[in-house]
């Protein structure tokens, strides 16, 4: 047993033995409650322990807390001996206060006033006491009971040096549970001074508490600056004897200098040019310092020495306006990244993140290159490599993202199982990020799931879905990419996933090669089908279905499968209901309107990258860089704008469409019309155009092609990628949702639906470019067919849209009778200093009020010949401008917003509907007869309404459809 | 610092200084995490780590580890000689420190603990200054008791 110091307590070193002679767990258990039974029985006992029994006792439950076990007594004893007049019990009173009282504790009432005597004692050994356990406590009862005396403690001449330090730290740790406590006014001054102080220790003490301070208000103590830089300025030039005890190894009060040049962070370079020039010298100085030969070869130095250096380097890279300064500080840190201590290779890489971000020192930071993608290979130390991973992700850019991607690829094949995942979210984000070519980001992903498959998360996969659905030129790269990595024997289940899903939509772009023929691809795919799990399978059942649809030809050996008891009678509920439903759409429906269902995906809507979420989610020390990243990145790209990745990425930004990651048509919510209020929101999933309710509409193309582009998926949203100016309000006369307008600065988006005489149109305006548009306002205003016949309402808009942003804005309708054209939209706004401005329509036409009505042929026909007073009927013969395709003049009817009246005209080839307008003062019924007339390639239109006037109007919008 | 926290290399805790209120449960739950991370690596790594949104700076004396939570923006490498410092004053105290100095006399090491450090900030960075204030403290005990002998 080693000696004890002091009054040593033989009673608790015998114990602390036998706890150590212990041989078992056992035996140590029964030892404690052995001792603990007998300490409960003194406690209890009728006999009055004296202050060193209680000392005793509350030392050996000290004791045994720390070992580990919980206790629940004692804490009357030891709250009874702060008040003890013998200081050795009044300490160890509390300690044990300290150690194991929690902050909500009941009994902080009760040493409150045992405190409050300590903090008065003319000892200070006794105040040091009190304002450590008040430290220690830190609650909010102590800030309220102490709040007014450690102030003037802390300020007062009288004080003695120690315990001004004390008090300087007590109040910042209760200033971090109850703010309110710091007065303000003329204490601030005072408290500032205190960096002004003979004593280093009270100026190291006062610096954390004026640091905390400042961070709360900055500009009330914002006097500090040039007291910390004078500060600083005397202690870098100080010579190591100056300052004696606080000479650290050779170096000069370093805990000093880390805490002023860490105060000197929150603020931004110093106005006074002096203090900024005296500023830049003590960083100058530390800077020259680092390369002096070391005064000692102790580690010990090295370390003060370079933790100056480092905060000297924070502090640089804060102001970030010192491009010598930053350049240097760049370089001292790639001279640490290949120094022979761990500690510094790993700070180096750190700290070189926060400087890629920089615009003067990116480049620089560049240079090191190929040592930190040798650290990735040589480093020992797992949290070095990763580092390492964070640097190489910071310095990334256009001019070296293949090799980095490429590095970090070949780096994962090795990487440790701990960094994997976020690995695999960089990779993506960096693939993503600077793609010059999509081809290479397809092949980067394809690479990412082949080599760590597992680590591939959900979101990774998604986007490379979402990005090829986004892209056209890509699509056919794709699909003959996923079908090669699906040739290897063994194949990750998120290759299955995203090979399926995009062999279903895009399949069809490669069958015409004999190699990757349809069956080939359906027999490569099915060839993994009973490897995978049931949500794969669920995925590939969807696949399957699509390819009935592309192709035809093998409809029956798919169907096959979908008649398979595994999948008919799956246990799997979902897998079975799937089974079933495509096996019934496929036998039921016609092709027209299984080519309607199984159309094309739209095109993704995306606010931001979801992976770059997750990433950020997964480390604050990530989201804190990726903060500064962004913000970095924004300053410089707001001055000059060139990054034609921003403008391609705002175009996948802006598309106003609203899907999952992968929808799947669930056939029995097919009708759910009825659901949509007009107070859902626009965009959502299920937004059907509420006059119809039929399932074509869940899926129905949004964009581009209007209804036409149901053959085989092969004619793909059309023109939104080509420059120049595309005006589409035609084409909303048959549909609700799309592209309005778009141009090389702006796309327009339009989602509408519609009820009885009320509608909403949201109207999505989307920057396109990397540079905000400002003074944006888009007015709509009734021209004079529609005066008094129909009212809009417009929600104002924030006048101006950030680079890449989308802005909605609601328009509120009401039809009050039959009103002719559209109203005005035009949308002003300035682009890089020149005005703008844009004329075009709110695609809000008198059919747009349309409730479809059924009715059978007898209703019918005794309907149309009461209609027929000479303005209640309205023909029109005119040349059709596209396809005769029945499934087209369809979808172009049920879009205009009629029901569509199949079986009543003696000629099939013919088509009637009919539909009511809903205006405020009446309904109007309307008829309709549409014959094709396929040799003479024209049309004619007859429409009959129960009001005059609205007949007119209405073959006018139609006849421009076909 | 959020907290401080000595154990030997069979992993059992000798000492924990907690900055910041956390219940019972959660520390324990830390300490059993971190001794093990620390445990598991290799003396030439780092020997710093990133662990939930902190930073771990520790170090290993003879066969006690000395692990320290501090925050994003607090340096590192100061941090390794707030622990180089610890035992420096320990070492001075107890006459070349053991790991049995510190399991005997644990109350004195949390005492110049809270010299050193208070609210988890640096509070007096001077050897000299921290052992003065310790034997002030002494003296006091030894005014207290030095006529009077005790039983067990």
């Amino acid at each position: 047993m080693p000696a004890v110091r002091g009054d040593g307590m033989r009673g608790l070193a015998v114990f602390i033995s036998d706890i150590r002679n212990c041989k078992s767990k056992e035996a140590e258990v029964k030892r404690i409650n052995k001792e603990l039974a007998n300490i409960r029985s003194k406690f209890k006992g009728d006999k009055t322990l004296d202050g060193y029994q209680k000392k005793k006792y509350v030392c050996k439950l000290l004791f045994i807390f720390l070992l580990g076990h919980d206790i629940d007594f004692g804490h009357m004893e030891a709250v009874n001996l702060l008040s003890s007049n013998k200081y050795t019990e009044k300490q160890i009173g509390y300690l044990f206060i300290s150690v194991l009282v929690n902050t909500n504790s009941d009994l902080i009432k009760l040493i409150v006033q045992s405190i409050k005597n300590d903090l008065g004692s003319r000892n200070p050994v006794h105040v040091n006491l009190a304002l450590q356990c008040i430290a220690n406590i830190g609650s909010k009862e102590m800030a309220d009971a102490f709040g007014s005396d450690i102030p003037k403690l802390l300020v007062s001449g009288e004080t003695m040096d120690v315990v001004k330090q004390s008090a300087a730290l007590c109040l910042l740790r209760l200033f971090r549970t109850t703010q309110e406590i710091i007065p303000g006014g003329e204490w601030t001054s005072r408290i500032i001074h205190l960096l002004n102080d003979q004593h280093m220790g009270v100026v190291t003490a006062a610096c954390s508490l004026i640091e905390a301070l400042v961070k709360k208000n900055p500009d009330e103590y914002k006097g500090c600056v040039s007291l910390a830089v004078s500060r600083l300025s005397r202690i870098v030039t100080a010579s190591y004897t100056d300052l004696q005890d606080y000479t650290y190894y050779f170096v000069p009060a370093p805990w000093l200098s880390v805490k002023l040049l860490r105060l000197l962070q929150h603020y931004p370079p110093p106005d006074d040019p002096g203090v900024r020039g005296r500023l830049n010298e003590c960083l100058d100085t530390i800077l020259n310092k680092a390369q002096e030969p070391p005064k000692s070869k102790k580690v010990q130095h090295s370390n003060a020495k370079n933790a100056v250096l480092f905060e000297a380097i924070s502090i640089i890279i804060h102001s970030d306006s010192e491009p010598n300064l930053l350049v240097r500080a760049c370089n001292q840190l790639g001279q640490f990244l290949s120094h022979r201590e761990t500690n510094l290779r790993y700070l180096a890489l750190e700290t070189m993140c926060l400087l890629a971000t920089s615009e003067f020192s990116h480049e620089a930071v560049k240079k090191h290159q190929e040592t930190v993608i040798n650290a990735l290979k040589t480093e020992r130390d797992v949290s070095v490599r990763q580092r390492a991973v964070d640097l190489l992700y910071a310095m990334c850019d256009r001019s070296n993202a293949e090799e980095i991607v490429q590095e970090m690829l070949n780096y994962l094949e090795t990487a440790d199982y701990s960094i994997r995942e976020e690995m695999v979210l960089k990779v993506a984000i960096l693939a993503e990020k600077y793609a010059q070519d999509y081809t290479w980001y397809v092949d980067v992903i394809l690479n990412l799931i082949r080599i760590a498959g597992d680590y591939v998360s959900e979101e990774v996969w998604y986007r490379v879905i979402q990005i090829v659905v986004n892209r056209e030129d890509v699509q056919g790269y794709a699909a003959k990419t996923v079908f090669e990595a699906l040739q290897a024997p063994a194949c990750h289940e998120n290759m299955v996933k995203v090979g399926g899903y995009i062999l279903g939509e895009f399949g069809n772009l490669i069958a015409g090669d004999t190699r990757s023929a349809p069956a080939v691809q359906f027999q490569l795919l099915h060839s993994k089908y009973h490897l995978c799990s049931a949500a794969t399978r669920a995925l590939l059942l969807t696949t399957y279905i699509k390819f009935i649809n592309l192709f035809p030809e093998i409809k029956s050996q798919i169907q096959d499968v979908l008649k398979s008891n595994s999948n008919l009678r799956s246990s799997d509920a979902e897998l079975q209901q799937r089974a079933s439903e495509y096996l019934h759409l496929s036998v039921t429906t016609t092709t027209d309107v299984l080519a309607t269902v199984l159309e094309e995906m739209p095109p993704f809507t995306e606010k931001e990258s979801s992976i770059l979420a997750v990433l950020k989610k997964k480390s604050g020390r990530m989201s804190a860089q990726e903060a500064q990243r962004e913000a970095r990145v924004q300053a410089r790209e707001g001055n000059a704008a060139p990054a034609t990745e921003k403008a391609q990425n705002a175009q996948l930004k802006t598309k106003p469409s609203s899907n999952a990651a992968f929808p799947i048509p669930q056939l029995n919510n097919s009708t759910s019309a009825d659901l949509l209020g007009l107070s859902t929101p626009p965009a959502t999933q299920n937004s059907i155009q509420s006059n119809t309710g039929v399932l074509v509409d869940v899926l129905g193309d949004l964009y581009g092609g209007g209804g036409t582009n149901t053959h085989n998926g092969t004619t793909t949203p059309a023109s939104l990628s080509m420059s120049g100016a595309t005006d589409n309000i035609k084409k909303f006369v048959c549909k609700n949702n799309g592209v309005l307008y778009e141009n090389d600065i702006i796309q327009i988006g339009i989602k509408s639906e519609f009820r009885q005489n009320l509608g909403r149109i949201g109207v999505f305006y989307g920057n396109k470019t990397s540079m905000p548009l400002q003074a944006f306002n888009p007015t709509v205003s009734v021209g004079p067919g529609q005066q008094g016949k129909v009212t809009v309402q417009v929600k104002p808009v924030e006048p101006s849209i950030d680079a890449g942003a989308q802005v909605q804005q609601l328009v509120n309708c009401e039809c009050i009778e039959d009103f002719n054209g559209l109203p005005d939209l035009t949308v002003g706004f300035t682009y890089g200093n020149v005005p703008q401005r844009l004329a075009l329509h709110l695609p809000l036409s008198c059919n747009k009020f349309f409730e479809p009505t059924d009715m059978n042929g007898e209703s019918f026909f005794a309907r149309w010949k009461n209609l027929s007073g000479p303005l209640q009927e309205a023909q029109k013969i005119f040349k059709a401008t596209g396809p005769m395709e029945t499934a087209s003049i369809k979808t172009k009817l049920l879009g205009f917003g009629m029901q569509l009246l199949e079986g009543i005209d003696p000629n099939p080839e013919n088509f009637v509907c009919a539909a009511i307008i809903h205006t405020r003062t009446q309904q109007i019924g309307c008829l309709l007869r549409l014959e094709p007339n396929r040799q003479a390639e024209m049309y004619r239109l007859t429409i009959r309404a129960s009001k005059e006037s609205t007949a007119q109007i209405l073959a006018d919008l139609l006849a421009e459809q076909f | 610092m959020q907290f401080m926290l000595l154990f030997s290399r069979q992993g059992k805790l000798r000492l924990q200084k907690w900055y910041e209120a956390h219940p019972d449960k959660v520390k324990k739950k830390i300490t059993r995490e971190l001794i093990s991370t620390i445990l598991a690596r290799k003396p030439k790594m780092s020997s710093f780590l990133e662990w939930k949104d902190l930073k771990i700076v520790y170090k290993r004396y003879a066969s006690l580890y000395f692990c320290c939570a501090i925050e994003q923006q607090d340096n590192e490498l100061l941090t390794l000689e707030v622990i180089h410092r610890y035992v420096e004053l320990l070492d001075k105290y107890f006459g070349s420190v053991c790991e049995l100095d510190i399991i005997f006399n644990f109350e004195k090491a949390y005492f110049m603990l809270d010299e050193l450090m208070v609210g988890g900030e640096v509070c007096e960075t001077s050897k000299k200054n921290v052992l003065k204030a310790i034997a002030a403290q002494d003296l006091l005990q030894e005014v207290s008791y030095g006529d009077t002998a005790y039983e067990l």
